[in-house]
């Protein structure tokens, strides 16, 4: 189908009430949660899983991309406004944001954020919707050697690019991937790391899990440091641009939409390392060096649009081959597994109507975004001035209702609990948490491809890969694995000259 | 000295998590032999994937200990409420698990309007907020208005317990 025409239908069924209000709710939830500290698009869209089964699933998703996209322009205010490091998206924008914001442009910043989030939100999506038809002619072609490989390839990405300790990416991904091996083998019936018990027969609940890792886990950990001093909120008032700020923030727009979408869209641990690089670009190519430091407004304009236009990216891989690059886009993966949706190259003709639904509604939803950031911006703002301890309380309160909706068991509160521990001990040492969401999600997915190739192949290992395409994607992988260590070892043999110590030290910093 | 000692010490700590990482891999692999390789064909089967995750959890048990060893440590994480000057507030965890566990052990006896507010309430307390009357009436205004939320709006029992027949 050619993807435009599609998109017009897509846009019929995006505009009915009904839909333009889920839209709003999502973008409207979406921006909330993005302003307030603690708590991210993942652990909403997994707490309102259990909420939205009664939906229809069109209506669901296009509220779930709303929540994707809102948390996207909510994280730019509170990484611009709050004098305190925020997650690791928002972390470039705070540099100059926050700046910005003590020498009384605050208001610019939010507006040259909200603007550039609305341009690479747009081109982004449009982006998105004249390439997944393309990507699914070519995913059609893949055999499962090939699945398998890519989802081996999103593994490795994720657990070597995010983090800096590849050690522990990869134990993060392990504990993941034995998660999501708990419970019925789907090809021989048997039950694994279940102790026999009924209710881990299934697996563990997606929403239980999602809750427990994000949100318990975040409470918990937040909770044992929280801050005493209160959150100091820099104010603002009419949120606007003059002319020179217009002036110096499209360039960067465009960048960092450019940067963006591609990184987006490969399995490489979302928005951290494309902000960072497009920070570095406009560094160097600004005609006001002397502002970075002293809050530049292009260091917040690119890489406001990278984290939009990424966003969007990561809806590729998600929509046309199933496979998920962030933790929010690994918990829609799950969602839609609940609504017994698979998603692949097939979901562009079995659900058309959910997929281009929802590609037009995003399009809506970056509009919404813009009409309710611009002026409201100080609205929003106030969110931050919320009692830490009602918000971490709400958090546990919604998470226990969502973790005891999805079954209806006692259980599952207790599991809730488990994984919640979990998520607070791996913020504590330093496990990534998107390795395991990814490895608990796309572990089980892995694992049939695996045994479909070897059944295909008659249980010859060379099955795995018989294809030029699989053989092209493992050489990626060598090179993600072998090429972050030989430079940190060329980079101490070259600093250190040699001396036990200091290259001792450069092992530590590398770690 | 003086200065490396809680260092030293947050690293002993870290030891428990290869340690558990060592726990979980030997778990998948003693659990996968259990299983039986009917109705597979070659060399995969129902035991290859836990015992291939089994084998890179033990690896990466070890390759932490032995980065743990030459003195690597895993990096807290930061966030906009969080201060990583001062330690692990264990006071504050223990109460708010204490809050989960009092609403896990009710939710099905009394119910959720009662076990929801007493785990608004009980979290609330544990993270230091003393508006008691405050939030007794936040606590009892959002688990019965869920409940109402749930059970009218949503299709969604949640258990009713003691309030039977008022609710």
């Amino acid at each position: 189908m050619d993807g435009v025409s599609s998109l017009l239908d897509g846009f019929a069924t995006a505009i009915t009430p009904i839909n333009l209000l889920y839209a709003f709710i999502g973008v409207l939830l979406g921006t909330a949660i993005g302003v307030l500290p603690g708590i991210g698009p993942a652990m909403t869209i997994a707490l309102l899983l259990p909420i939205t089964v009664s939906l229809e699933p069109t209506q669901a998703f296009i509220m779930f991309a709303g929540i994707y996209y809102g948390g996207m322009y909510g994280g730019s205010t509170t990484s611009i406004l709050l004098n305190t490091p925020g997650e690791s998206a928002s972390v470039v924008t705070a540099i100059e944001g926050n700046l910005m914001a003590k020498r009384g442009r605050g208001a610019a910043a939010l507006a040259t954020a909200a603007i550039g989030s609305f341009v690479a939100g747009t081109i982004g999506t449009l982006a998105l919707a004249l390439l997944a038809p393309v990507i699914v002619k070519l995913a059609v072609q893949m055999g499962a050697p090939d699945y398998f490989a890519v989802m081996v390839l999103a593994f490795i990405a994720v657990t070597t690019v995010l983090g800096s300790s590849m050690v522990r990416g990869l134990a993060s991904l392990g504990v993941g991937l034995l998660i999501g091996t708990i419970g019925i083998d789907p090809t021989s019936g048997q039950q694994r790391l279940t102790f026999g018990i009924p209710e881990l027969a299934d697996g563990i609940d997606v929403v239980v899990l999602a809750v427990g890792l994000f949100a318990v886990g975040e409470a918990l950990w937040v909770a044992a440091h929280l801050r005493r001093a209160p959150v100091e909120v820099i104010g603002v008032s009419n949120v606007r641009m003059t002319r020179d700020d217009w002036r110096r923030s499209w360039k960067p727009w465009l960048r960092g939409t450019a940067i963006g979408f591609p990184f987006g869209a490969v399995p490489a641990g979302g928005a951290e390392i494309p902000t960072f690089l497009s920070y570095a670009v406009e560094k160097k190519l600004t005609k006001h060096p002397e502002d970075f430091g002293n809050g530049a407004i292009e260091g917040v304009a690119g890489p406001e649009a990278t984290n939009n236009a990424s966003a969007a990216g990561g809806l590729v891989p998600l929509l046309t081959l199933g496979i998920p690059t962030t933790a929010t886009a690994a918990v829609m993966l799950g969602a839609f597994q609940t609504y017994g949706i698979q998603p692949g190259p097939r979901l562009l003709d079995t659900q058309a109507t959910l997929v281009w639904g929802l590609i037009a509604s995003l399009f809506i939803g970056n509009v919404i975004l813009l009409a309710l950031n611009l002026p409201l911006a100080t609205v929003w703002a106030r969110l931050l001035r919320i009692p830490r301890p009602y918000l971490y309380a709400g958090i546990l309160f919604f998470a226990s209702i969502g973790a005891y909706a999805a079954n209806n068991s006692t259980f599952d509160l207790w599991l809730l609990l488990v994984i919640g521990l979990l998520g607070f001990l791996m913020r504590r040492y330093g496990l990534p948490v998107v390795p395991a969401i990814i490895g608990i999600i796309l572990g089980p997915a892995a694992e049939k491809q695996l045994r479909r190739a070897l059944q295909i192949s008659n249980g010859e290992l060379g099955g795995l890969y018989n294809t030029w395409f699989s053989r092209a994607v493992y050489a990626v992988i060598v090179i993600l694995l072998v090429a972050p260590p030989l430079i940190r070892w060329i980079r101490s043999r070259r600093d250190a000259g040699g001396t036990p110590i200091a290259q001792h030290h450069a092992n530590v910093e590398g770690q | 000295m003086s200065s490396t000692a809680p260092a030293r010490k947050g690293g002993r700590s870290e030891f428990g998590v290869a340690l558990l990482l060592l726990a979980l891999g030997v778990w998948a692999i003693v659990d996968a032999l259990g299983l039986s390789d009917l109705a597979s064909r070659g060399p995969v089967s129902a035991k290859t994937v836990p015992i291939v995750v089994g084998g890179l959890l033990i690896a990466m048990a070890v390759l932490l200990a032995v980065d743990l060893l030459r003195g690597g440590r895993g990096e807290a994480e930061g966030g906009e409420d969080v201060d990583l000057s001062h330690g692990a507030d264990w006071r504050t965890i223990g109460l708010l698990v204490a809050a989960f566990a009092a609403n896990a052990l009710l939710i099905e006896r009394l119910g959720w309007p009662v076990s929801g507010a007493i785990l608004f309430f009980g979290t609330t307390f544990a993270l230091g907020s003393r508006r008691f009357v405050l939030n007794a009436l936040i606590s009892v205004g959002l688990s019965v208005g869920t409940w109402y939320l749930f059970n009218l709006a949503l299709g969604i029992p949640l258990p009713v317990g003691i309030l039977k027949g008022i609710l």
